[in-house]
């Protein structure tokens, strides 16, 4: 009996533990010494939590997981969401290729469920709330910028149907990334700016860099290796990449304390892993770091294996006795290049004048003898009227047809031109896609209040499986550090690569504003000066009049008219 | 005799802390009002007028410090000056030449920026009417027991106020919104600030009442910008804003200093322009308003002794995992570039539209043109001559 009560006793305890999904945080920074001297610090944030929002029932406790992202998520019926904020452009044959690349500007793409009915007015809703909950103006999202990719964009996280109706993708390359956006992002971390990596993030020191992109990622993904069962997972990630003579006044000598003027003393503790990673695959050549550490980690990322030290900050010993990290990274030689990337894109607008141009946007494949195909996204707005009948691919001096042309017309300001392309890229050769366009003449009211700075259009994107030197990792389910599993890996002789070229400033004609005013102030004067001139020559008469008469004589006629005899 | 003197003594002691008591009261009521919201908007476009932001940013400031919470804040910035790439030290705004001030902070949110700074949008904020799908932190979701501050900046004349260098918004309109809010009970005292040329003209034409207006310079005047910064190199702040932030600086949530010494901030000696003021649509008398009144959100709290029970919890609803119910089926990750698929991908069957205008109208020629020469082809050949020849 008693044994059978606590038999129950125990399976109670177990089904109440259980009731309560798990979610789980983690942490991570790599940083990365470039060649330039300059340096690439990477953070993050990443909250894995075992719910179930799309299945009707609503979830209300909220723990790790920040609740307005999961109210989002469940009232739009979000199945991924990937929004980006980014200052500057990633120089990518400077500094290699991100671990997270960004546009510069806003993006912002979201697979809907299937149960969503009118995919286009929950879109315009969602960029409403995002714009809210990130004080940024994504409001301005609207038809005129949304396009729906037919082929590029495929989910990130797990799922088995990939209708493209589902998907919308919007930039705004126009949009400031500032404090008032670093803020409302630092508020969804679980310990917000207070404890663990994130006490670094301070605005002062990472708006005075080369680069700076903050995003939000949200997707499922598999709870165990027999993905039979999803969780959700969101993504914080921060890179940002500081200039050696703007932040460090030219010495190659990084540290924690000059790079985000704070330092480390302990790890966030709701985390289950807080960890730094320094990249020093060129070690000890190159560079030095202190303090030192034996832990040592090697992961195979973005087609090179890379050789990690690695400080642990849930362990007490990272801090030594001063309780404090500042890492410091020394340069001893600046020889030695880098490993050049494989792909690179690069746009920019030919012709002069204000009617007519050209974009042209050339893709590097720097292999020696592989080719591989890449797939390349245009979204240009409707004021610049492309002639696709211009369109010309061509490779070494070749003409080079595309596989897959996809192309979905624009219409004046209701959709934007979408073309996108699949282009076998030879080995060791620049691929160049030139299109013309002509400039359209925008209603007076379209224009914005600084209309002489010109007007954006999108980066390009170049989404491609790029041939690795190593082999990568293909088994999701292994613990791996984050940087390594942003983007999932199906095969082990590729890895997957997204490059954006710049974005273009195109001036468009723009009117004089003062010339409606000028106009009618000149059309008034002319006129009033030449209606009154003609009235006063057709009804002006003239009448003689007498002079007026001194004071003597005025008084000499008072005393005649008193005497009664006729005046002067 | 003493019975009686000590029953004097303390019915008076009595007497003297009810009275106490009921000035505690009427105290704790005064004001009426229950809650606090501030609209902070600079109009201004361009690097040169980094100073109407820094004006804004420092009143934002002020009124977060003395408690009004960001939600409570709606913040229009017409330009980004702290991110601007002329700016030598960014993300940060300085109100004075030395640098010792940086009014952007750490902690900033900005609700309109950019091209969202507009004339309709901000009238849509102060009458409420806005679209449905518009975010809380975006709207002014003020009652009638509401103290609303409303600060404007920028570039004015006499009757106007300029916004974003391509339109304005006159007094009048201006005066009609505030009506709008008063018959909708949107607030309950309303102070209005401006710091403009001729910024006494936009509250000329004020008709509601519970309003209280500040200006930093008359009709004719212009207002001054107080001191340039070399590495910067644009001034920074504007005379009245500027005294009017040192005069805050020294107010803390507890302070009882009244309107009447804020309207003594910035005299024409410091300023150069006469700052005005406008009390006579306000009720009650300017010397009983205090600061915190409009610029704090001062809670009023009440100590209590007693104690009190909570309810239990909210029992969390089992949620037994639904193992058998469906076939779950694999998922896995999807393939990024599936390059067979995507150059064997159908086109989309494109819904059919009924042709439009143009298509009908070159087809009704064709059309017409056919049936003509159809016509005239019948006349020529088959037709009999219409008169006989004789």
């Amino acid at each position: 009996m008693a044994g059978q009560k606590l038999c129950v006793c125990v399976c109670v305890c177990v089904c109440v533990w259980a009731v309560c999904p798990k979610d789980d945080f983690q942490e991570e920074l790599v940083i990365r010494p470039l060649h330039s001297g300059d340096i690439y610090a990477s953070f993050q944030f990443r909250t894995v939590w075992e719910t179930d929002f799309t299945r009707g029932n609503k979830v209300s406790h909220y723990r790790l997981f920040p609740k307005s992202l999961g109210q989002v998520i469940s009232k739009f019926s979000v199945r991924e969401l990937h929004i980006s904020f980014t200052q500057g452009y990633w120089r990518t044959m400077q500094w290699g290729q991100p671990f997270q690349p960004a546009p510069p500007g806003a993006e912002l793409w979201v697979w809907f469920q299937d149960s969503v009915t009118d995919v286009d007015s929950t879109w315009k809703e969602l960029t409403n709330v995002l714009s809210g909950i990130f004080c940024a103006s994504l409001n301005f999202i609207d038809s005129t910028n949304t396009v729906q990719p037919s082929a590029s964009f495929k989910p990130l996280g797990i799922g088995n149907v990939t209708d493209h109706r589902f998907l919308r993708y919007a930039t705004l390359p126009r949009e400031i990334v500032c404090t008032e956006n670093l803020t409302p992002w630092k508020k969804l971390l679980p310990c917000g700016s207070k404890a663990g990596l994130a006490v670094l993030l301070k605005s002062e020191k990472l708006f005075h860099s080369s680069f700076h992109s903050q995003a939000v990622h949200i997707r499922p993904m598999c709870q165990d290796w027999e993905c039979k069962t999803t969780s959700w997972e969101l993504r914080q990630t921060l890179n940002v990449v500081f200039d050696l003579h703007t932040s460090a006044q030219g010495k190659r000598e990084w540290s924690l304390f000059k790079m985000f003027s704070r330092t480390l003393t302990e790890a966030c503790p709701l985390a289950s892993s807080s960890k730094i990673y320094i990249d020093i695959t060129d070690n000890p050549e190159q560079f030095e770091v202190s303090p030192a550490t034996p832990l040592l980690s090697q992961a195979s990322v973005l087609g090179d294996r890379r050789t990690f030290s690695v400080y642990d900050l849930t362990q007490q010993i990272t801090f030594g006795t001063v309780r404090s990290l500042n890492l410091l990274i020394r340069w001893k030689s600046s020889e030695g290049d880098m490993l050049r990337p494989l792909l690179h894109g690069e746009r920019y607008v030919a012709g002069y004048g204000l009617q007519t141009g050209e974009i042209h946007t050339l893709m590097y494949n720097y292999h020696p003898y592989r080719s591989f195909p890449v797939l390349l996204l245009d979204s240009v707005p409707w004021y610049l009227r492309l002639y696709i009948h211009t369109l010309t691919v061509t490779s070494k001096g070749k003409d080079n047809k595309p596989s897959y042309i996809h192309y979905q017309p624009s219409k004046d300001r209701v959709r934007p031109h979408l073309l996108e392309m699949l282009v076998q890229l030879p080995p060791n050769s620049v691929t160049e896609v030139t299109v013309q366009f002509e400039r359209a003449l925008l209603k007076w009211t379209e224009y914005t209040p600084d209309p002489n700075h010109g007007f954006y259009v999108g980066s390009s994107v170049i989404s491609s499986l790029v041939p690795s030197i190593v082999a990568m990792d293909t088994n999701s389910t292994r613990e791996r550090p984050l940087f390594s599993s942003f983007f999932p890996c199906k095969e082990e002789s590729s890895y997957f690569v997204r490059v954006y070229t710049e974005p273009l400033l195109v001036n468009l004609p723009t009117p004089d504003f003062s010339m409606p005013y000028n106009v009618i102030c000149l059309t008034c004067t002319v006129v009033a000066v030449g209606y009154g001139s003609l009235y006063n020559l057709l009804t002006r008469s003239f009448q003689i009049e007498e002079p007026n008469p001194g004071l003597a004589k005025r008084i000499a006629n008072v005393i005649r008219k008193m005497r009664g005899v006729p005046p002067l | 005799m003493k019975i009686l003197t000590l029953w004097s003594l303390f019915s008076t002691y009595l007497l003297a802390s009810s009275l106490n008591i009921e000035n505690h009261a009427a105290q704790f009521f005064s004001s009426g009002h229950t809650n606090n919201w501030a609209v902070l908007v600079c109009t201004s476009r361009f690097w040169f007028n980094y100073r109407h932001v820094a004006n804004t940013l420092s009143v934002y400031r002020s009124v977060k410090r003395l408690g009004i919470p960001d939600s409570h804040i709606v913040l229009m910035l017409a330009d980004d000056m702290a991110c601007n790439h002329r700016n030598p030290k960014p993300a940060t705004v300085f109100s004075h030449k030395n640098m010792e001030l940086n009014v952007y902070g750490d902690d900033v949110e900005v609700d309109y920026r950019g091209y969202e700074v507009t004339v309709e949008n901000f009238l849509r904020v102060l009458t409420g009417r806005l679209p449905p799908s518009t975010p809380r932190s975006k709207r002014l979701l003020s009652d009638d027991r509401s103290n609303i501050l409303i600060y404007l900046t920028g570039h004015g004349g006499n009757g106007f106020l300029k916004f974003q260098d391509s339109e304005e918004i006159s007094n009048v309109e201006l005066a009609d919104a505030f009506e709008q809010m008063w018959q909708k009970r949107r607030y309950n005292e309303l102070l209005f600030i401006i710091d403009t040329c001729q910024g006494a003209s936009m509250y000329e034409r004020f008709y509601s009442p519970n309003l209280m207006a500040l200006a930093s310079s008359q009709v004719g005047e212009d207002s001054l910008s107080h001191q340039p910064d070399l590495a910067i190199g644009v001034h920074l702040m504007d005379r009245y804003t500027f005294y009017l932030l040192e005069f805050l600086e020294d107010i803390h949530p507890a302070s009882k200093t009244n309107m009447n010494d804020l309207f003594k901030v910035c005299p024409k000696s410091q300023c150069v322009s006469t700052p005005g003021h406008r009390t006579d649509l306000f009720l009650r008398d300017p010397g009983s308003v205090l600061i915190t009144d409009f610029f704090g959100s001062v809670r009023k709290v009440e100590i209590t002794m007693e104690t009190i029970n909570l309810t239990d919890p909210i029992e969390q609803v089992e949620q037994s995992p639904v193992n058998g119910e469906l076939q779950k089926e694999r998922n896995s990750y999807v393939d990024q570039l599936p390059v067979s698929e995507i150059i064997h991908q159908k086109p989309k069957q494109r819904d059919w539209h009924p042709p439009d205008g143009f298509i009908l109208g070159l087809w009704t020629l064709i059309l017409l043109v056919f049936f003509k020469t159809l016509a005239f082809q019948e006349t020529a050949v088959g037709s009999k001559p219409p008169y006989r020849v004789q």
